[in-house]
């Protein structure tokens, strides 16, 4: 009965939506407010609607209704509850319900904001979100339904929201329980964290498509989403990097990141995001860039549905196969309908959209932000390159070509050093124009400090080129950005004669934006830190040592003190390794590698035994062990320099992103009371 | 000072030079990586067709990996099985009936091609009978895989999976 309540519930949605689009666009073009209010208020309904809908299911998944297909699938008895209300995301169809709910939910709190100042956009806002709801919620009704059940029928099993003809209900005792490599924290938080970001990023794209429709296309869209777009892209940068430290936690085989294309597909969106962050500052301040915008925000809404399409199945199965279903053709015809009804929309407002002033000068702000565009599309390029070149190779040459991760590193490598230098000229160099001179002079007392890393690592040993111009140019940016703070600071602090760490207050407090900005650009080199120290350090041995037998691996050696075999709570066979590590002779920490056996999937999972400093990390895996034999066990050893700094520099982007989109309580007002300070340190002074 | 004409459009150009560049320096990156890290996906039909013409290049081969033939010395980490061919179409593997029907009936039927591989490393924890098995390596002149990389899915099988012991109702 519940289950057919829950399908009863999205089937409800699905008329209120389709109702909220027809009204909306009823509305506009009779000019009759009424309609639109209708359509608001419709598009209001559907988040308590999908709420209860996602209720539903998870009390059928906390309740262990196994007769549901989907609560079959992801859950067990043996499961705790928190893992039974996390399986609401843990599989395709519950994921898909899952982002309807998300989607429902930002729609109304976007219908809820004050329109008296943009009514014209309303109504073709909510047809955006409306649509795109119709969509996934049409998924979930027709093709992946979270509510199917078991049903016995003479042919068998078979999975149905309504029973087959002369069949009865299937009643499991027990599910199948969410796959293993899925029970970590980093899992838990994970999906919901990219579906965030994926979904919120929906609703700039329907502020530009209303911009579009009505032609109002000056800033305005932008200015009323610019947090919004905050939100959406720390959300989906946390859940892209969570991703990183589930792999690195879990899947056991001492790294973050492989370049798989879901990874890849999740990635894509972010590069798009990021560029479409930088360049609508450039519309703002200088009203350039507007159809290049535009199009950013298009591409980065089909990335997202593209994205959704490829990583749900990467949610589901064992680690990011590729599960076929009807939902695919379904996922490109609705990509490419919006894609190009979108891009006719923006060639419509072409002429309207083009600049009001020329861009001058090659080093001006807007020119290297510009820059900053076409190396986050290179990279983008790069990786679509990726995907599809297997494709692309069939087609033409009938062998199947594939790519793997040395292309994306060899590819992206000079194209992230690049957006890194920018990083580092691009806070210095002035609106407008800007000469090597100018430019020149703010940039060389931070830049000759930076120089002293390339010389100290040439001095320390290090050989590696992309590692050298990497370190060094972090330092540049980190040096830069604290310039760039202390220069302001001390402006301001004399100007006003005020304490030194007030006015830093003050300064930050008055231009959020920039100054979480800094902070995210900071957090950004931090992050890679440790992914240089990764790449280009990353050193790695195995063998199999008898008990009090040991491993060396640079500077540390590890031996086998013990290893145990013991079953535990949640089903699961633990066989847990003693290890110790000692650093250049001394014993610095035990640490306990182990393999868990789960008995209701029949699956192992790896877990390493990991001492984290901020230098390195030493990442240990229990391979393979003999409980009797004098053989021992097998282990494989990863020394990772810096890759701390990885989650750390995740930790301060986080800080970053709170300084810039924090409310500010009146920024008009603001500037208005005190000109003189809202540009108190342009950056060629 | 308002930019004239003829500045204008020499700044146009500059601009336009420089996004050329740019995006020369993309194509560049693109084409030389590709070269360099290019894999040839080949089936093991396709793979055994080719015979010693393929032996100097990177090869991604995919299978169903045989349960009986996986050989494991925890000593010397050397990993040594067999894996079945399966067709490389996405199409033609949904024709016959989905991943998972296609990896059981390749395992189950002792006519399809073989090939042995041999892997030094940790024993993955997904390697069993029916799962497919994508290999990256090269091939010896003796007619064995050599694997540098081993990436295993159990893909639809663990989700698509019907209950085995239900109470009818």
């Amino acid at each position: 009965m519940w289950a057919d309540i829950g399908f009863g519930l999205m089937v409800i949605t699905f008329v209120t939506a389709i109702f909220s689009v027809v009204a909306a666009v009823y509305g506009d073009y009779r000019k009759d407010f009424r309609w639109v209010e209708s359509a608001r208020r419709a598009m209001l309904l559907s988040f308590p609607l999908t709420s209860l809908a996602a209720g539903v299911l998870v009390f059928l998944l906390v309740t262990n209704h196994y007769e549901v297909q989907y609560v079959y699938s992801v859950t067990s008895r043996s499961m705790p509850l928190y893992l039974k209300l996390t399986a609401l995301w843990g599989g395709q169809a519950g994921s898909l319900l899952f982002w309807s709910w998300l989607l429902s939910l930002f729609s109304s709190m976007v219908t809820l904001r004050k329109w008296d100042r943009d009514r014209e956009f309303l109504p073709w806002v909510i047809v955006v979100s409306s649509i795109t709801l119709v969509f996934f919620l049409s998924l979930t009704i027709f093709f992946e339904n979270p509510f199917a059940r078991w049903w016995s029928t003479l042919n068998g099993e078979v999975a149905a929201m309504f029973p087959p003809a002369s069949s009865s209900l299937l009643m499991p005792s027990d599910g199948q329980g969410l796959n293993p490599l899925l029970r970590h924290p980093g899992m838990l938080i994970h999906p919901p964290m990219l579906y965030l970001g994926f979904v919120a990023f929906i609703i700039p794209f329907a502020f530009a498509v209303a911009a579009l429709i009505t032609g109002r296309t000056d800033d305005r869209w932008i200015r009323i989403t610019r947090r919004w777009t905050l939100w959406a892209w720390l959300f989906l940068s946390l859940g892209l990097v969570l991703g990183g430290r589930w792999a690195y936690d879990v899947l056991g085989w001492g790294g973050y990141w492989a370049w798989d294309p879901v990874e890849i597909a999740a990635l894509m969106p972010w590069l798009t995001g990021t560029a479409f962050l930088h360049s609508v500052m450039i519309q703002e301040k200088r009203g350039m860039l507007k159809q290049w915008n535009m199009l950013l925000i298009i591409l980065t809404y089909d990335l997202v549905i593209f994205g959704t399409f490829l990583t749900r199945s990467g949610v589901l199965s064992s680690v990011h196969a590729f599960a076929q279903s009807a939902i695919g053709p379904m996922f490109f015809t609705f990509i490419g309908l919006t894609f190009v009804v979108s891009v006719g929309l923006l060639l419509h407002r072409w002429v309207e959209l083009r600049s009001k002033s020329p861009m001058t000068s090659m080093l001006s702000r807007e020119a290297l932000f510009l820059l900053n565009n076409l190396l986050f599309m290179g990279v983008l390029i790069v990786c679509f390159w990726g995907v599809i070149f297997p494709l692309i190779s069939e087609l033409f040459t009938g062998q199947k070509v594939t790519v793997g991760p040395p292309f994306y590193e060899r590819a992206t490598a000079p194209l992230f050093g690049a957006l890194m230098a920018l990083m580092a000229l691009a806070p210095l160099s002035a609106w407008g124009h800007s000469t090597i001179k100018t430019l020149g002079r703010a940039v060389w007392k931070p830049g000759l400090v930076a120089l002293l890393t390339p010389i100290g690592l040439l001095w320390g040993g290090v050989r590696n080129v992309v590692a050298i111009i990497g370190f060094t140019l972090v330092a540049l940016v980190i040096l830069v950005t604290l310039y760039e703070l202390w220069r302001g600071t001390l402006a301001r602090s004399r100007k006003l004669n005020e304490n030194f760490f007030v006015s830093l207050w003050t300064l930050f407090g008055r231009n959020r934006r920039r100054y979480g900005g800094y902070i995210i650009h900071i957090s950004m080199v931090l992050m890679a830190v440790g992914i240089l120290g990764m790449e280009v350090f990353q050193t790695q041995t195995q063998g199999t040592i008898p008990q009090g037998g040991s491993l060396t691996l640079d500077n540390y050696k590890i031996t086998f003190d013990s290893v145990a075999q013991f079953d535990t709570a949640g089903n699961r066979n633990v066989t847990r390794a003693v290890v110790s590590i000692y650093q250049d002779g001394k014993f610095v920490q035990q640490v306990y590698p182990r393999r868990d056996y789960f008995y209701d999937s029949q699956q192992p999972m790896t877990i390493p035994g990991l001492r984290s400093t901020m230098l390195d990390d030493l990442y240990i895996i229990l391979v393979d062990w003999q409980s009797i034999s004098s053989v021992g066990a097998t282990f494989k050893v990863y020394h990772n320099p810096l890759v701390n700094w990885l989650w750390t520099g995740a930790g301060i982007f986080i800080l970053g992103i709170l300084v810039a989109a924090w409310p500010e309580k009146d920024p008009d007002g603001l500037r208005a009371s005190n000109p003189a300070l809202a540009h108190s340190h342009g950056s060629a002074d | 000072m308002e930019p004239t004409p003829t500045q204008n459009k020499s700044g146009r150009i500059k601009f336009i030079f420089g996004g050329l560049l740019i995006l020369a320096a993309v194509v560049y990156l693109i084409v030389s990586s590709t070269q360099a890290s290019a894999e040839y996906f080949l089936t093991i039909d396709e793979l055994k067709a080719k015979g010693s013409s393929i032996l100097d290049r990177n090869l991604r081969v995919s299978g169903a990996v045989i349960g009986d033939t996986i050989q494991y010395d925890a000593k010397t980490l050397n990993l040594s099985f067999e894996v079945a061919n399966v067709p490389g179409d996405n199409n033609q593997i949904e024709a016959q009936g989905g991943l998972a029907a296609v990896l059981h009936a390749a395992v189950i039927d002792p006519t399809r091609s073989r090939l042995q591989v041999i892997y030094n490393g940790a024993r993955p924890d997904l390697l069993r009978n029916e799962a497919q098995a994508i290999m990256t390596g090269h091939m010896g002149t003796d007619g064995i895989f050599y694997a540098d990389e081993l990436l295993l899915k159990c893909p639809t099988k663990y989700e698509e999976a019907v209950p085995s012991q239900v109470t009818g109702k």
